[in-house]
């Protein structure tokens, strides 16, 4: 029993950071129907952000993460302005095309900065040692990774349920046109959406930075498993990606811990597949019919 | 006039093959013995193939300075193979075919030498590495392959000596071995481990799997965490087991961690903390603390060159560079049927990473060092076998 606390804390840790990037794509996904796969390497640039803010210029922890949350969203949005916006009216799968290669630009322009070997934050960055609740020792390390991702969630959720821009992106979601004839600004309310998306995406680096260790590729694993809990969550709801986020990560801890490290990725596709069949728009997701 | 056009465009394509062709001729120099290298000098583990081709850079450069091969100066030719099998299969082809060279040493990995195998034997011109440590690099379902060499000892070499020396040195009853079943040097030393451990008397109390592509290892770590054992055997990648280590030393575990040549790196005691770093024991090709004098001189003359500290990739470049120029100077030229029997009859060979001797199956036959790490620092335990 206590084994299977442990192993839930275990995996509600790791569900944390798939929920965060997750949001990214499911919001971006939302509001201009494309799944940027750029997102994972924006991950990688906030985690190269906190690395040199906390390494090279021994900045604080908190702030560190502040500044790369704003590189961050600066990033989000020229990507979006100098690559997505040319291509709003193309076709959906000139975008995508461009969004993958928006991805390998990030990841080898990096690499050709710093070098292909990994990088790692220096020891304790988000604190070290564990606390014990009775029988059960939590890793500092996860309690700030599950604490951030809540405070992270709250304050998304007030934005887009309490704004002013909340509901504006709400409205540009659910219908372009409609928005624009009420004199809500598209372009603007995109970039904002990239800011959100980015910034999250920059707190998970470099979380996931400071815990292991980084390097130029080291999106592309947790952008595929964070896109994976966006669809199985519901892509274009909110709630659907933490939710999603959170369940892959207990799927894979689960299979890890009660069967085999090496067939966590099959189940948790296996029943990725399955609820996709069940249930074709996510957990979470709504049945819109297409306009015709 | 079209016809005319046509023997023009004709003419113009053929250009570059003949430009290539005379350039071959004009590179092939009477004063100069070119080696290739097919090294891994970007990509996944370019550390390992940086490192090689800096010991043999400067094993080349003292036997330059010193008249090279009988007045004849060596010349390498280095070509990247971006940690990729196929493509160090390619540079293979190239070295061998363009470039004109005797000998190829690289590639760093056993995946990339077993990639390059076919290329060896088809042109025969031997290859050599001095980190290929899966079993099946020289020999294969019992058939050698005449042209590959290696001046490292094996996998199953290792897995045994590390299963020996945790029954008999740390006196340990019950292993758990946690490897990565998708990575055959893993896999191989694994089943080494198992078997020496076994006969010697210890239980495996649990095999567990890791995966490369993973960095959070705290599911199977919780798993263990609660067995009954002594060691855990980890064969794998610094990478990988910087991390398990830090993960499992935060999570309380704090019994031996035992693994191979893969923890060489300095990069180890920074992933897994200095304070994690304890209680860690590995098998390795030298030790830079060893005070034989083959060792210091090498350490001296590295340090003067690259003013940094040597690892065993290094020493093992450095050693493989002295071994083929020795075949090479027994063989008296580039004639490649000749170099490869004066590789393989190689006997008592000095080397920085300890004496060796050639045998049947093209494996050095050779000592190795324990080396333990207490809080993040490297110390020699003890030199086993040879």
């Amino acid at each position: 029993m206590e084994q299977f606390l442990q192993q839930m804390i275990n995996g509600i840790s790791i569900g944390s950071i798939y929920a965060l990037v997750a949001l990214g794509y499911t919001m971006v996904y939302g509001i201009i129907k494309l799944i940027n796969f750029a997102h994972g390497d924006v991950m990688m640039i906030g985690a190269y952000v906190g690395y040199a803010c906390v390494a090279l210029f021994n900045i604080p922890f908190i702030p560190s993460m502040l500044i790369a949350m704003v590189v961050c969203s600066i990033l989000g949005v020229i990507i979006e302005r100098v690559a997505y916006k040319p291509l709003r009216n193309a076709q959906r799968i000139t975008v995508l095309i461009t969004a993958i290669g928006v991805s390998f630009l990030l990841e080898y322009v990096m690499m050709y900065f710093v070098g292909a070997t990994s990088k790692t934050y220096p020891q304790g960055a988000l604190g070290a040692g564990k606390l014990s609740l009775g029988a059960l020792s939590i890793n500092v390390e996860q309690v700030y990774v599950i604490t951030t991702t809540i405070i992270m969630m709250i304050v998304l959720q007030y934005i887009i349920k309490r704004t002013k821009l909340g509901k504006a992106m709400r409205a540009v979601s659910s219908d372009q046109d409609a928005a624009q004839l009420m004199g809500i600004s598209v372009d603007r309310t995109i970039s904002f959406t990239f800011i959100l998306g980015s910034s999250l995406a920059a707190v998970a680096g470099v979380m996931l930075g400071a815990m292991y260790t980084i390097s130029p590729l080291m999106g592309v694993q947790p952008g595929l498993k964070a896109f994976v809990a966006a669809v199985f969550g519901g892509i274009g709801s909110i709630p659907g990606a933490m939710l999603g986020g959170i369940l892959l990560g207990l799927i894979e801890t689960l299979v890890s811990a009660y069967l085999s490290s090496s067939y966590k990725d099959a189940v948790a596709f296996a029943i990725l597949i399955i609820v996709l069949i069940v249930r074709p728009a996510g957990i979470l997701g709504k049945n819109v019919r297409e306009k015709v | 006039m079209k016809k005319a056009k046509i023997v023009a465009l004709c003419m113009a394509a053929a250009m570059p093959v003949s430009m290539f062709a005379g350039c071959k001729n004009s590179t092939t120099n009477a004063n100069e013995i070119k080696i290739g290298l097919n090294y891994e000098l970007s990509g996944d583990v370019a550390q390992y193939g940086i490192s090689c081709v800096e010991g043999i850079e400067l094993a080349v450069g003292e036997i330059n300075a010193a008249g090279g091969i009988d007045g004849k100066q060596i010349k390498l030719v280095k070509i990247d193979n971006k940690s990729d099998n196929n493509e160090a299969m390619n540079v293979a082809t190239k070295l061998a075919t363009q470039e004109g060279v005797c000998a190829i040493m690289g590639p760093a990995t056993s995946g990339a030498v077993k990639a390059t195998n076919a290329v060896a034997t088809k042109y025969k011109v031997p290859v050599i590495s001095c980190s290929a440590t899966a079993d099946d690099v020289t020999i294969k379902d019992n058939k050698l392959n005449d042209y590959t060499f290696r001046i490292c000892y094996n996998d199953s070499f290792q897995g045994k000596v590390m299963g020996d020396f945790s029954s008999s040195d740390l006196k340990a009853k019950k292993a758990i071995i946690l490897a990565d079943n998708a990575n055959d040097y893993s896999k191989g030393l694994a089943t080494a481990f198992k078997s020496s451990f076994t006969s010697a008397g210890g239980t495996i109390v649990s095999e567990e799997n890791f995966t490369s592509t993973d960095k959070d290892f705290n599911a199977v770590l919780t798993k263990i965490k609660d067995k009954d054992f002594d060691i855990i055997y980890l064969p794998g990648y610094y990478e990988q087991v910087g991390l398990i280590v830090k993960q499992a030393r935060s999570m309380g575990i704090t019994k031996p961690i035992l693994g191979a040549d893969g923890y060489d790196s300095p990069d180890l005691a920074k992933i897994a903390g200095k304070e994690n770093l304890t209680n860690v024991f590995f098998t390795n090709h030298y030790s830079s603390k060893d005070t034989s004098s083959e060792v210091t001189t090498f350490i001296d003359a590295f340090k003067k060159k690259y003013s940094k500290d040597p690892n065993a990739f290094h020493a093992l470049g450095y050693d493989m560079a002295k071994y083929v120029v020795a075949a090479i100077k027994t063989a008296g030229g580039t004639d490649t049927a000749k170099i490869q029997q004066a590789l393989a009859n190689t006997k008592d060979f000095d080397a920085v990473t300890g004496k060796f001797t050639i045998d049947a199956q093209h494996n050095p036959v050779k000592s190795t060092v324990v080396i333990e790490c207490k809080n993040g620092e490297q110390t020699f335990r003890t030199k086993i076998g040879g």
